[in-house]
């Protein structure tokens, strides 16, 4: 569509074409929807044809969700615009809502693990008629008496709530749930109303996820409201065929000419077929206009810690293999340049000047005044250096076997990097194992060993602002900072993660790293691969447009707030997300629809400059109990896990940790509030898009980020912290509450088609709680980037042969990392299993087998977060206590 | 009529108040170029802490010279104001500088409606209390 030839002389078309089809059209449903578009041609075919394929799709197993999955982004493929797959994706879309709610109640008697309890505790509240409680559930908002409800976690995943905007190719435009999400599906038309209903209103943005299916669009003029700058998109409302409406501000802009061209039928006439109508989410090749410099080249600065305890760790062994292996695979072009320092307690420069036979190694001493010694060839071209670079990287893990210098000098090599790249920008990769502790931004261990389990937790601050304002400067330079902390001891994360946190980038922890150590460095390996072969995004900005009335309130991830609306992003990267929460400033009765508007302008890696604009559009009501009903409970968490993450850093824990329980039980107090019941007989009623959130905040108080109690290291907590803040949602969730999938009776469960179309038996999820441990059984928790097979003790001895190749359950190994790959239908179940659930993360989620009578069977308890442990509330104590709140 | 200690130190009050305006009107215009993003916030925070401590060591002296001149009427109504001051500057976020705004947080709605409203409120106790002073010069003039 880069082609958009003016070749074809415009005829009288363009004006004539749409009209008719106005004319058309039979009058919409509901009609009085400003946001619907005139002449959508196709609106009357599609309802046509979506009756077969109802019944064709239609079927009791969840075989086809499968596919749904697969294919649940509803674009078209890059470059390549054409009808077809266009058409057949929204369709897709369209059948989600209806699809789910059959397959709900078609599977629900078929699930094979606990249904019968399932069913038996789901007692809906006991004053409502049967009509009504018929009508509730059809509506799904029937309630739930949480006391009374045992087992409340649905069978299946919990996906994103549908969003109904009254018109159904507006609700196939929106914005997919798992880019873009919202604490309500419905705005509330006024902030009172908002605090009546007591929910956090806010959305959670995933914005540069990695996708299937994306318009990349190339045009001469990029369609945007001169006055707010919003970007075309499906919820503008065209005046006639030559102009349109923001939905943003509701200014009445010109449409250009080529706008009206479908580069699909490569005819004039009605502008929206085209693919910026037609999806949310979409990708533009940006003009020259959108650039303050051409674009950088693809820069990377790799510091090493190589102090004593680094190199005991042994982490240089697995990061100079996998960067050998990866080399190839960073993203790039040919200009693409890479760099090492390394540093003790001085620094380590490596020149790799052409012609030489192997690197030079230049330390500087003067940690104070950090100069770089050479001028050039401290960052080289990769593709010309390939020979020296790897050398390096051969010689770097033995090099320093022979030192004893405890200290590092973090803060001068990040004043060397920062010098390095401050002309191109880039990134920047510390690898940090011992305290920074000389030089500038010098620290001391804060931590108090002893006060690990106490109700308040010090030292959440940064000790210093050297970090941050270092990030600052880099931020402006376009340099991000990633940290990778292989600690063995306290290392103030709480401190030098300002570096990351402010500049874009990103923080992994390995607490504990030993080289030794299987699951570790098995971890470090899978991330570090993800992260050095995964997108990256350059001098990236990020503005969040809302329509007029609303406004953006406090930003949630690691960036820099550069003004009102707009985040400096030096790097973006696919793995992180980032929060918003959004304030009501006007009465928004007069309107229908509330839209977002979230625009990323970055440069790839390619040195091309690209922006992603992610428009998601909510309807707006006017009472609790709409506003109520619509809850997004998964979002809510999202939103207020990192509001938390605020309030301990900026007050204190335990002020964190009551607000907490208190919206549990306002919301829960205001939903009372909205059913109108009078006095009830005693229950805690939930509606069915809250029913979770007191078990999810109950995980939260259990998190390691806010429990006390629990002997919690004060990196670990911080850093937990700050996944809080930057997990996007998905991963975040399966964090706070992992997946439990009972594993012992695969071949009784139902069968799912994966995205290569192989069937893969999926057991239903199970409540983390020891109640449902069987003795008998073998389960699989699932935490995102770790996985446990907790094999009971009187498992049969048929599953351990066939799935794990030992014979009885004694000789089962205490340290069995993977599953061994065995010639037979239960192993082939089980492997395929794990593997669905891998294809969905970023990286491979490392494996540990658990014995119930091995040491570390602990680590899988701790997890079962509905039980009653030392110092914390069991869930169903927490509901006890909600509900003797709940007024 | 006579010059005693007390008209001096209402002196000083009135000249030091005229400056505090002037620093509250910097104040409240700074605040509202971020809102409306004239302004990037790293440098508008370094434009703005070098003027805390100042300001606050200003309203601390004349208040030093009406408890040194007895003025107890004066002195206890500005003490609300010292007290804040004080606890505000001990409460500051992390930072290496003198000063009190941290361009990382100081975006935050709240964060900048708080510091709005504080400058508002400053500027009217300010304008308020140039005149009490104004009026406690003449005062303290004609009455010994």
């Amino acid at each position: 569509m880069g082609t958009q030839g003016h070749a074809t002389p415009l005829m009288s078309q363009p004006g004539n074409v749409g009209i008719p089809v106005q004319n058309n059209l039979p009058p919409l449903p509901g009609g009085s929807n400003p946001l619907v578009r005139p002449g959508f041609p196709s609106n009357a075919n599609i309802q046509q044809q979506r009756v077969p394929s109802i019944n064709q799709d239609f079927s009791p197993t969840r075989a086809n969700t499968a596919m749904l999955h697969g294919n649940r982004y509803p674009t078209i493929p890059a470059q390549r615009v054409s009808s077809q797959p266009n058409l057949q994706s929204t369709y897709n879309q369209q059948f989600q809502p209806q699809f789910v709610h059959n397959q709900q109640y078609n599977t629900k008697p078929a699930s094979g693990y606990n249904t019968p309890n399932f069913n038996h505790y789901q007692n809906v509240s006991p004053n409502q008629s049967v009509v009504n409680q018929g009508f509730n559930k059809l509506w799904g908002a029937e309630n739930y008496d949480l006391l009374q409800t045992a087992n409340i976690l649905p069978p299946t995943r919990i996906e994103p709530p549908q969003i109904t905007l009254g018109n159904d190719t507006l609700n196939a435009a929106n914005c997919s749930g798992e880019i873009f999400r919202s604490t309500v599906t419905k705005i509330p038309e006024s902030q009172s109303l908002l605090q009546k209903s007591r929910l956090p209103l806010g959305i959670l943005i995933h914005p540069f996820k990695d996708l299937t299916h994306l318009s990349v669009i190339q045009c001469n003029v990029i369609v945007r409201c001169r006055a707010c700058r919003t970007y075309i998109n499906p919820f503008v409302y065209f005046v006639d065929s030559k102009r349109w409406k923001c939905n943003l501000c509701y200014r009445v802009n010109d449409l250009p000419e080529e706008f009206q061209y479908d580069p699909v039928s490569k005819t004039y006439g009605d502008p929206s077929r085209r693919p910026e109508i037609k999806s949310s989410t979409i990708e533009y090749i940006a003009p020259a206009e959108y650039m303050l410099r051409p674009p950088q080249p693809a820069v990377y600065l790799f510091l090493l810690d190589v102090s004593r305890l680094a190199v005991e760790s042994g982490y240089l062994h697995l990061f100079s293999k996998v960067l050998l292996e990866e080399l190839v695979n960073l993203p790039g072009d040919s200009r693409m340049q890479v760099g090492f320092i390394a540093f003790d307690s001085c620094l380590h420069f490596f020149s790799l000047a052409e012609g030489l036979s192997q690197p030079h190694e230049m330390m500087v001493l003067d940690i104070d005044d950090v100069f770089l010694p050479c001028p050039d060839n401290l960052l080289v071209n990769l593709k010309d250096r390939m020979e020296l670079v790897k050398d390096l990287l051969n010689q770097l893990p033995s090099r320093y076997n022979n030192s004893y210098d405890n200290n590092s000098a973090l803060g001068a090599a990040l004043q060397a990097a920062h010098r390095m790249m401050s002309a191109t920008g880039g990134r920047v990769t510390v690898f940090q194992a011992s305290l920074p502790n000389v030089g500038p931004g010098a620290l001391t261990a804060r931590e108090d060993p002893n006060q690990r389990a106490s109700a308040e937790v010090n030292n959440l601050k940064p000790a210093n602002d050297f970090y941050k304002r270092l990030a600052l400067d880099c931020s402006s330079h376009q340099i991000a900072v990633d940290l990778f902390i292989v600690n063995s001891q306290y290392v103030d994360i709480a401190t030098i993660s300002g570096i990351s946190r402010f500049s874009g980038g990103c923080i992994y922890h390995f607490p504990l790293f030993k080289f030794e150590r299987p699951i570790l460095s098995e971890k470090l390996t899978n991330s570090l691969r993800r992260y050095i072969t995964r997108k990256i995004g350059f001098e990236a900005v990020m503005r969040i447009r809302c329509t007029r009335g609303m406004s953006i309130h406090t930003f949630h991830g690691n960036f820099f707030v550069r003004s009102t609306d707009l985040l400096s992003l030096p790097n973006v990267n696919p793995d992180s997300g980032y929060g918003m929460q959004v304030s009501i400033d006007e009465n928004l009765s007069d309107v229908e629809n509330v839209c977002f508007q979230a625009a990323l302008l970055y440069t790839s890696s390619k040195g091309e400059r690209r922006i992603r604009v992610h428009t998601l559009c909510l309807p707006v009501v006017s009472t609790l109990h709409d506003v109520i009903n619509s809850a997004d409970q998964q979002c809510i968490i999202g939103l207020l896990a990192k509001m938390a993450v605020d309030r301990s850093i900026e007050s204190s824990l335990s002020d964190a940790r009551e607000a907490f329980i208190n919206v549990a039980i306002d919301i829960l107090s205001s939903y009372k509030l909205s059913l109108n019941l009078g006095s009830t007989p005693g229950g805690l009623l939930a509606p069915n898009c809250l029913k979770l959130l007191p078990l999810y905040i109950s995980a939260l108080l259990k998190n390691q980020a806010f429990r006390t109690g629990t002997s919690t290291r004060l990196d670990d907590r911080v850093q937990a912290m700050f996944e809080m803040k930057t997990k996007p949602l998905p991963w975040l969730i399966q964090s706070i509450y992992p997946d439990l999938y009972p594993v012992h009776n695969l071949e009784e469960q139902q069968v799912i088609l994966n995205m290569m179309e192989e069937p893969v038996h999926v057991p239903p999820h199970l409540q983390l709680t020891s109640r449902l441990i069987d003795n008998n059984g073998a389960y699989l928790m699932d935490t995102g980037d770790h996985m446990m097979l907790y094999i009971c003790s009187g498992v049969s001895q048929v599953f351990l042969k066939e799935c794990l190749g030992v014979p009885n359950f004694n000789m089962l190994s205490d340290q069995m990392y993977e599953i061994p790959t065995i010639e037979n239908q239960a192993n082939q179940r089980l492997i395929s299993l794990i593997d669905y659930l891998n294809s969905e993360k970023p990286h491979r989620a490392t494996i540990q087998i658990i014995k119930d009578n091995s040491p570390s069977r602990s680590v899988f308890l701790e997890r079962l977060i509905e039980d009653r442990v030392e110092n914390a509330l069991s869930y169903h104590e927490f509901l006890q206590h909600i509900k003797a709140q709940v007024k | 009529m006579a010059f005693n200690f007390s008209a001096f130190a209402y002196i000083i009050a009135l000249i030091v108040d005229a400056f505090l305006i002037f620093f509250s009107l910097f104040h409240v215009i700074a605040f509202d170029e971020l809102k409306t993003d004239y302004k990037n916030p790293i440098d508008q925070c370094n434009s703005l802490n070098p003027l805390v401590l100042p300001e606050y060591i200003l309203h601390l002296l004349f208040n030093f010279i009406f408890a040194c001149s007895g003025e107890w009427f004066s002195l206890v109504l500005n003490i609300p104001l010292l007290a804040y001051h004080i606890n505000r500057y001990r409460t500051r976020p992390v930072m290496s500088g003198p000063g009190l705004y941290d361009p990382t947080s100081i975006m935050n709605a709240d964060v900048l409606t708080k510091c709005q409203r504080e400058g508002w409120i400053k500027l009217a106790f300010y304008l308020l209390s140039f005149f009490y002073y104004l009026y406690g010069m003449i005062y303290s003039l004609i009455s010994a």
